[in-house]
């Protein structure tokens, strides 16, 4: 496998509950005023945590996971891909979830961070399932599009497009651009706004 | 078969269909400020790559700048680190920015229309969620992360899939008092702050097209608190208008061309949608938000729901508001006593928005516990309304006048609140923590009903005061 293949993840899991959860919460606005993304996995969550000792992301048994699982509309709010950053350096490498919004979802496949979607039902026991035996490893598979826990598979989908981009580790976008060539050109002087009306 | 204008859109500017099943899709326009680049540019940077076509990107500065003294270097040291990265990048790339000496600073989705860069047919793209805004002119126009600014970048072009279409009709007229932003309000209400994922909205019916070229920005511009990463309104005479003049709207008779191909880009009679919706425009009453996201809204004569009201998995959602708002089902969300008054932002940051607010704070005096900002959406809106005189009527009756930016929408410079405030705000998000204090709360509403509560110390009908 490749360095950039996402095949599967495999780690242990970090169950966070609660829907609608955005980008603010991810990441407060005030830590954004950084010219890089270094610092961000230090601020994942840090209002919300510095709020509730007990916070997920606190807690000791959940320390060194990679497998987040949330509820419905994960990442919704500002496109900031300060977010999916702040996930990823703090060491999340999958998110299995309710649903995701649009645009955080397109920031982690350009990080390479596979977004799986679940039933809510299947959601809630892996939550649970997870809270009760913190320390085994969940298997989220984007390949086969299932998610498995203990004796359980979970049904977890991703949509095409991007499930090949993760798994044949096509994701940098750049370079797949890159390789249109001249009809990016092309393109663009067909258009009568560009060419001149 | 009958087109969309999404339909053509998309097809113009369609490179070539993707390995992965998605669209090569070329930007025609791409708007940058100062939070969401620096890390972008270093990228190109690593990549030894050059900005592929940099006459097509245009920058600003908005989100950090101080709207008190903007003179540089800012006082806060990290903002002034941002800008001047800006300053830098954009010159080392050889793009145009708006920067503060320009005259034409603010916020980037207050300018590109008002510059007339923002024009019916083109692709637009922004490091900002809120770049659906420019969708008001009949743009497809959608918000992106650092990564894809990277992608534009180098290749001018975005790996896209084309989202399916909702018609979102809005019928009837409005009633004196009521605004566009409580015509979008009331949409993500009835939709669903997730209910336009997957989907791009087109707006239509007669509110939307008796609706003036700032109100449709309104409008458009918290397309994606609904979820639906775009939302357009097809371009017509209002559009034209509107842009006629612009410094970057072509001019002469290659006006009268461009009117000619926007008009061709625009939905066929007949087209079909994946979706319609219909919402009954007359009966829209001012809306406030109560909750935590901009879906939670009330008309200003109901009373804050409980959460056995809500189906079941939006219930854990509704304690939490009801817990951080430190409300309690059935209270009357009129009367609700704030602290702060902010006037501003991409969504209701322009003129005939201040005009809104002026019209109120003409009959009154800011309530003395209140502290109230009004924060023109960029210079040219400043100096607007500076001509008809609106920053003394402001002034008088006691809210500052401030300078153009993002402000205390986001909170990322001084103007913040202060541990749980209770804001009445005019901007698009009622997020915990938004308005930069982990605990402030935030109730949105229209710029009227902000001066309204700003004048009264309460959340309060503007209709009462207006009558
Ligand atoms: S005004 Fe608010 S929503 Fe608009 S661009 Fe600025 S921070 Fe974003």
């Amino acid at each position: 496998m490749s360095d950039m293949q996402r095949r599967q993840v495999v780690g242990r899991g970090l169950p966070l509950p609660g829907n609608d959860i955005d980008t603010d919460r991810i990441i407060p606005a005030r830590f954004l005023k950084e010219v890089t993304f270094e610092s961000m996995g230090e601020h994942v969550f840090e209002d919300a945590r510095k709020q509730d000792p007990e916070h997920p992301f606190n807690q000791e048994a959940y320390q060194g996971a990679s497998v987040l699982v949330v509820g419905q509309n994960f990442g919704c709010g500002s496109s900031r891909e300060h977010a999916p950053q702040a996930l990823m350096r703090w060491g999340i490498r999958a998110i299995v979830g309710g649903s995701f919004a649009e645009i955080f979802f397109g920031n982690c496949v350009a990080l390479g961070i596979p977004c799986l979607a679940a039933d809510p039902a299947d959601v809630a026991w892996l939550q649970q399932a997870i809270g009760r035996a913190p320390r085994e490893l969940v298997t989220v598979d984007v390949e086969k599009q299932e998610v498995r826990f203990r004796d359980r598979v979970i049904r977890a989908t991703i949509p095409d497009g991007p499930r090949n981009q993760l798994v044949t580790g096509t994701w940098d976008s750049t370079a797949v651009l890159l390789e249109a060539g001249a009809a990016i050109e092309a393109t663009a002087r067909r258009l009568p706004y560009v060419a001149g009306y | 078969m009958a087109r969309t204008l999404l339909d053509k859109v998309w097809e113009a500017h369609t490179v070539r269909t993707l390995p992965s099943g998605q669209t090569q899709l070329l930007i025609g326009l791409h708007l940058i400020h100062e939070v969401t680049t620096p890390q972008a540019f270093q990228m190109l940077k690593e990549l030894g790559l050059k900005v592929r076509m940099p006459d097509r990107t245009f920058g600003t500065l908005d989100h950090i700048v101080p709207t008190t003294d903007q003179r540089r270097p800012f006082a806060d040291p990290l903002a002034e680190e941002m800008a001047a990265h800006m300053i830098r990048n954009s010159r080392e790339f050889g793009l145009p920015l708006f920067d503060m000496a320009s005259g034409r600073q603010g916020i980037v989705h207050v300018i590109g229309p008002e510059l007339g860069l923002s024009q019916p047919g083109m692709t637009i793209a922004c490091g900002d969620s809120h770049t659906s805004t420019h969708g008001a002119l009949g743009a497809i126009a959608f918000g992106i992360g650092t990564s894809q600014v990277r992608d534009v970048l180098a290749t001018q072009c975005l790996a896209m899939t084309k989202p399916r279409l909702r018609q979102v009709r809005v019928e009837g007229a409005l009633a004196p008092g009521v605004y566009a932003k409580d015509v979008i309000l009331t949409i993500i209400n009835v939709l669903g702050v997730k209910g336009g994922v997957g989907y791009a909205y087109e707006y239509a019916g007669p509110v939307i097209e008796r609706m003036s070229m700032e109100e449709r920005l309104t409008v458009c511009n918290m397309s994606i608190e609904g979820g639906a990463r775009f939302g357009y309104v097809n371009p017509d005479a209002t559009t034209f208008e509107y842009l006629r003049g612009r410094p970057y709207a072509p001019a002469g008779e290659a006006f009268d061309r461009a009117v000619a191909w926007w008009t061709s880009m625009a939905t066929e009679p007949g087209a079909r949608f994946d979706d319609v919706a219909r919402i009954d425009g007359s009966t829209i009453e001012p809306v406030v938000t109560w909750g935590i996201n901009p879906g939670m809204s009330i008309g200003i004569s109901q009373r804050i729901p409980a959460p056995e009201s809500a189906p079941e998995p939006e219930r854990p959602t509704y304690r939490e508001a009801l817990a951080h708002m430190g409300f309690e089902p059935g209270q009357p969300i009129k009367g609700t006593k704030i602290d702060v008054a902010f006037v501003g932002s991409c969504t209701n940051g322009r003129l005939s928005d201040l005009r809104a607010a002026a019209e109120v704070a003409r009959r009154g005096k800011v309530a003395r516990h209140v502290r109230a900002l009004i924060v023109p959406g960029s210079q040219q809106v400043a100096r607007a309304a500076e001509a008809e005189g609106l920053h003394e009527v402001f002034q008088e009756a006691g809210f500052q006048w401030r300078k153009a930016g993002c402000s205390m929408c986001l909170g990322m410079n001084d103007d913040k609140l202060q541990g749980r405030e209770m804001s009445a705000s005019s901007s698009n998000r009622n997020f915990i923590g938004r308005q930069g204090s982990p605990t402030g709360r935030t109730l949105l509403m229209s710029p009227a009903m902000v001066a309204a509560a700003a004048i009264t110390g309460a959340v309060a009908d503007v209709r009462e005061i207006l009558r």
